[in-house]
This record gives structure tokens, sequence and C-alpha cells, in this order.
């Protein structure tokens, strides 16, 4: 069935889809919505869920993980200061090996208080053992939720569902919500092994002697590693069951591009828009858009990027000191494998448009260029 | 001659093993094995970083025969909350969620999570064994520190100065279904508790006194006594709050002068007589203003 839903609404209907069976959060603009219709949806009983309305993130994440070692289902959705707020319950669940799933609405952090868009707020959780997939569309964002639960719950690493603000999260599209029997059939009920059960009691996340820790942290490495292909598959099997298949990276006219160009979020609908304009100008670009951060798709990036002559990399983001953090993240996988030049720009910070014509500068900048004369250019701001 | 009967007043069921790592006369390992065995076994426990997360033993260890979830500092209340959630939309309705935290995790970085908890009156227990201080990372002071004790961040010549937060009447503002003061030197008044409150469905919240020996700097073998002490002199008065309604369970028509308390614990050495007046009257006052409230509850 198709309907025009904002992307917020979006998360709503996956986790309903989702069967999710404890949800708990704190409202945060822009966020607000997924959990009012959610609260709605849970009250009028169309969702066999308990939703407890905490006082804070920080309590909305340690509820999940409450929930979630106890065995049920669970979800939460945030933003910004509120997922800053969950920081040290991040680590916690990805520790504790619990397969929560959380959107995140991506909002620049304050100060100065902003509620516009950029990827500050969730790049900041990159080492927290999370798994995040940036979407691109409402459509992606209801289906990443789904598949998000599937692989989660295979590899026992909780999962995070990023949206830009307001550009994906108030903004209505056509979403194909999918079929209620059919997702059913895609994502079984979630069967925990090691639960609170008083028939069986355990004790969870005591205090582990160096004798110990350390093989823990390597299981959890091995599970996001072994989360790569898992992706893959789902993403496959999904393709399959719905007709619209999903992997680790999004590519678009890479195939035969001189010059590849790499965003997230929404921003990738836009370069996509313009690599046509530029195309018809001759000039050979591509696009491919990050997908996932957490398992990293060192192969996929690898393998997109051998041929291209030149790299340009829009952040949303910046690593203060350093540059943008996605351009940290490819440059490393491309360390010993290529040399091509790697083009780092930083644009659209704290909701600032990203329109066609600042795409087109940056490629324009780019043609002229054999190596970047720096480490980073920053687009668009005033001197 | 005829042989007088003894009864039990405790359950023998035990759900707490011996080889935990508590210390000689540790007032929180006497408060567990109490509240276990009134919970029982359909039970499941929720620890914040507090002294239990070390008395509990080291992974893969586990001294409590229930299950049991550690969890962050600040999060007992929230925690036991999903529990307890999950609980209810798996269908096991019947088993109880406790969340089992120390003063600090419970009067300071835990209040907001307990507040939350209290407010939406989630059905979970809510253990707050309070030794005065954060014993656990060496007997710092916390909000539960009472007025004129000696701890490492309050120093002898500058003791603490503030009277202990009333938790107590923290919770009580929340109007909770029940909640309860309780001793380790009164276990079958503890015992009570716990099975009455298990009958009520809602926030149920009981305050232990545990007295802790290093901390204290007290002998192991009075740890009872002390407890004992606290309540005789009306420093730590044993009641319960029923749907607002203030009742003594341990009366103390005669009460003892807190010197007598004081006088067995290092950690109050440093005091003046003028010091101990203080206290005294502080006490008083405060018990004073309780015994108002057991009063209008006999009415």
């Amino acid at each position: 069935m198709k309907k025009v839903i904002m992307g917020n609404h979006a998360l709503s209907y996956g986790a309903t889809l989702a069967r999710v069976q404890v949800i708990a959060a704190y409202p945060i603009t822009p966020q607000t919505q997924v959990v009012e219709l959610l609260s709605e949806i849970v009250a009028d009983k169309k969702l066999d869920a308990e939703f407890i309305k905490v006082e804070s993130e920080h309590s909305a994440m340690a509820a999940c993980i409450g929930a979630s070692t106890a065995g049920a289902r669970t979800f939460t959705a945030t933003s910004s200061q509120g997922l800053a707020l969950m920081h040290e319950l991040l680590h916690w669940a990805a520790g504790a090996r619990l397969p929560i799933v959380m959107a995140n609405i991506n909002r620049a952090l304050a100060p100065p208080w902003s509620i516009w868009t950029d990827q500050n707020d969730s790049l900041s959780q990159r080492d927290t053992g999370w798994m995040q997939f940036y979407c691109q569309s409402n459509q992606e964002v209801i289906d990443t939720l789904i598949q998000a639960y599937k692989v989660s719950e295979q590899v026992l690493m909780p999962s995070m569902i990023i949206l830009d603000a307001f550009s994906l999260s108030h903004t209505y599209e056509i979403v194909d919500i999918p079929d209620k029997d059919l997702v059913d059939e895609f994502l079984p009920p979630f069967n925990f092994k090691y639960k609170l059960d008083v028939n069986e009691p355990r004790a969870f996340s005591g205090l582990t002697t160096p004798d110990w820790y350390m093989e823990f942290r390597v299981k959890m490495h091995e599970a996001q590693r072994s989360a790569i292909d898992i992706i893959k598959k789902e993403g496959k099997l999904f393709g399959k069951m719905f007709g619209r298949e999903y992997s680790t990276v999004d590519p678009y006219m890479t195939d035969d591009a001189e010059i590849i160009m790499i965003t997230s979020g929404t921003a990738a609908s836009t370069a996509r828009y313009t690599v046509d304009l530029l195309r018809k100008k001759g000039i050979k670009v591509g696009n491919l858009r990050m997908r996932v951060l957490r398992p990293f798709p060192f192969d996929d990036v690898r393998n997109y990027l051998s041929k291209a002559q030149k790299v340009v990399i829009i952040d949303r983001n910046i690593s203060f000191g350093y540059h943008g953090i996605w351009s940290q993240e490819v440059k490393s996988a491309l360390y010993g494998y290529s040399d091509v030049p790697v083009f780092s720009f930083i644009a659209g910070l704290g909701g600032r448009d990203i329109f066609p014509s600042t795409i087109e500068g940056i490629i324009n900048k780019v043609v002229k260029l054999d190596k970047p004369e720096k480490d980073l250019y920053w687009v668009e701001v005033r001197k | 001659m005829t042989k007088k009967k003894m009864t039990l007043t405790l359950p023998v069921e035990e759900n707490m093993s011996p080889g935990h790592l508590a210390c000689q006369g540790c007032g929180a390992g006497i408060a567990m094995r109490v509240t276990l065995k009134a919970l029982g076994k359909n039970a499941v426990l929720t620890f914040p970083a507090c002294c239990w997360t070390i008395i509990d033993g080291p992974f893969p260890y586990s001294s409590v025969e229930v299950p049991l979830l550690h969890t962050a500092f600040e999060t007992t209340a929230a925690a036991a909350a999903g529990i307890k959630a999950a609980m209810n939309v798996l269908g096991n309705k019947d088993t109880i969620v406790a969340g089992w935290a120390g003063d600090g995790g419970t009067f300071d970085i835990g209040l907001q999570a307990l507040s939350g908890a209290a407010e939406r009156n989630d059905d979970v227990f809510y253990f707050c064994y309070d030794n005065e201080a954060y014993m656990n990372t060496g007997i710092q002071r916390s909000g539960a520190t009472p007025y004129g004790a000696w701890t490492t961040t309050t120093p002898v010549n500058h003791f603490k100065k503030e009277s202990k937060k009333s938790i107590d009447d923290i919770v009580s503002a929340h109007k909770v279904p029940y909640h309860a003061t309780a001793s380790v030197a009164y276990p079958e008044d503890l015992l009570k508790k716990i099975l009455k409150a298990k009958e009520i469905r809602g926030f149920k919240f009981i305050h232990i006194l545990a007295p802790c020996p290093p901390g204290w700097k007290s002998k192991p073998e009075h740890t009872v006594k002390l407890a004992r002490l606290a309540v005789q002199t009306g420093i730590f008065p044993l009641y319960e709050v029923e749907a607002g309604v203030y009742k003594q369970t341990i009366k103390t028509p005669k009460r003892k002068p807190v010197i007598e308390y004081l006088k067995l614990q290092g950690r109050f050495r440093h005091l003046t007589s003028d010091d101990v007046k203080t206290i005294q009257e502080m006490v008083d006052e405060r018990y004073a203003e309780l015994e108002e409230r057991f009063n209008k509850g006999k009415q």
C-alpha cells in the first residue's frame, strides 16, 4: 500500500511492522512525530507493546537495555542532544550485545542552539559499537528499520537508523508500506537465547577481570565484521520479497566515472541530480552513497573507487582539528590500496542547504586540480 | 518442665549464596539476604554501580540465585521499568522486578530515574541500601551522609555540615502506593514490609539502613547493634507509608540519646559535645515531625 508520509512516520510504521514489544522514548525536536504516532498506535492496541514515557533519553536507553535483556524487541528514537546524553548507555547496549534498534534524526549539536541537520551527533557515536545506517529517502527509512532488526538479532549488536532533520524527518514522500504478512515472513519473532529468566538465573555484565575483558571486545568486533555479509544477504532477500534491494553502499553512474563523489543521507539525491547535469556538460562524474558507517564496508569502498581518477568527499560534519569524518574513514580504507587523490569538502552544517549549485561548484573546482591543495575545503562559508 | 517451642520468624529459604565478597559485618549483605528470602525465586534484580556490583562476585560468578542485570550508575529505576515492561509483554506478569541501589545511586546520581519511575508508578520494587556514603569508591560523602560525619571528602576539620537528604520525603511527594524504611537489625520488620508490598501494584520503595564497618569506622560485630541504635535513638525511625498514611512499625517510646549511637563510630569521633548536642536537636526535630505524621495516621 502506498502512502504519502513524513520520514518520522516512516519510522513509526516501520516499528509497528517490526512488531516491537517495548518502546521507551523521550521527545526532542525533530523526532517527536515518531513517538507521537507510536504512542497512539500502542494506545489503540494496534501493536502489542509497552510504551514507557521516560523522563530522559538516558533513561530511554536504560529501559531499552532492561527490556532487551529480558527478551523483548525494543525501539527508541532520539536526536542530537538526546543522543549525546545517551552516550554512556550506547556503549552499554553494545557491550551487553543487545539488538536494540534506535532511530536518530541528524540534528546539529549546540551550542549555539540549532535544530537543523548535520551528522556530528551520530558520527560522534562511531566507536560505541552501534551499527549505523544512513538513509536517503523515507522508503529507505521504513525498509532499513525492518532489516536492522533482522541483522541486529543475528549478530547481537544494536543498530542506529539515521535520517536528516527536516529534509527527511519532516518531508513527505510516497512510501510503499511493506505488506504486514511479508514482513512477518522476513522478520521472525525475537527469541533471545540468553535473557533474564527466573528458571535459568544468570548475572549479566558483572565485573570482569583483565583475564576475560578483552575476549568480550574481540567478540564484539567479530560480530560487527560478520554483519557486513549479513547486511548484504538480508538486503538482497528484502529485494526479492519487496522489490527494493539494499547493500552497504549505493553507487550511481560510477562505472565509467573519472570523478567519484561520496555523500551520505539526503545530500545524495542532490548529488545525483547534479551528476546528471554535469554529465550533460561532459564531466564524467558519479556518486557513491555511503549507507553503512559501521561495520565499515572496506571492500565495497575500495572496489567502487578502484577506477576513479579523483575522489571527492562531501562531509556534513566536522572532526575539529582534522577534517570530515567520512573523509577520514574513506581515506583510511584506501590507504595502501590506491593512490587516488582524495578531496575533502565540508558543506551543509547546521542545516545549511546543499544545492545542486553547491555540488557543481565543488566538482568544477576539483576538475581544475590534479591533487588537493589542502586537507579540507569549506564550502560556501563567509570569510 | 515444658519445652518452649521455637518458631522461625524468617523463611528458611536462602536465595543468596555464601562466597560473596562483602566485607566483614557488611550491612548490605544482611539486607540482601533478608530481601531475597522475602522476594523468592520469581524475581529479577538490577544493580547500578554500587557495593553490590562487587559483593555479587566477578564474572562468571554470582551470589544471588535470581537473574541479575548490572546496569549503569544512574539507571536503576529506568532499567527496572524496562525489565518489567518486557516481562509484561512476554507474559511473565507475576515476575517481581527489583532495583537494588546504594545511597549514592539513589539519593544523588540516580534520583532523576527514580523520580521518573515513581511518577509513572511503574510496577517495580526499588530498594535503597543506605550506608551513608560512596563506600565502594572509598568513603566519599553522598547526599545520604549525615551531619557531622567524617568521610574522605569531608575531612575531620571540615566534617559534613549539611544534613542528610530526606529521600523518604522525596519519594513520598510522588504519592507512590507504598514506601517504607527498614533496618538490618529488624529483619522480621523488613520481611513483613516486602511481603505486604508484593501484593501492591505500582511503585514500591524500601529504604534500608545498612551499616558499613570500613566506612563508619565501626567494629564488624557492631553492625546490627548500630542499626538497632539508629532506630532506638530516633535517628532512623522505622515506618511504612501506604497510600499516604504513615505508620510506625517499630515503636520507640523512650528514645536513647544519640551519643550512644555516635560513640561507637570512628566517623563521629571528632565531634565535640556541642556538635553532639546539635545532632540531638536535629534528630529530635525530625522525629517530632514524623511523630505528627504517625499520629495523623492513627486517626
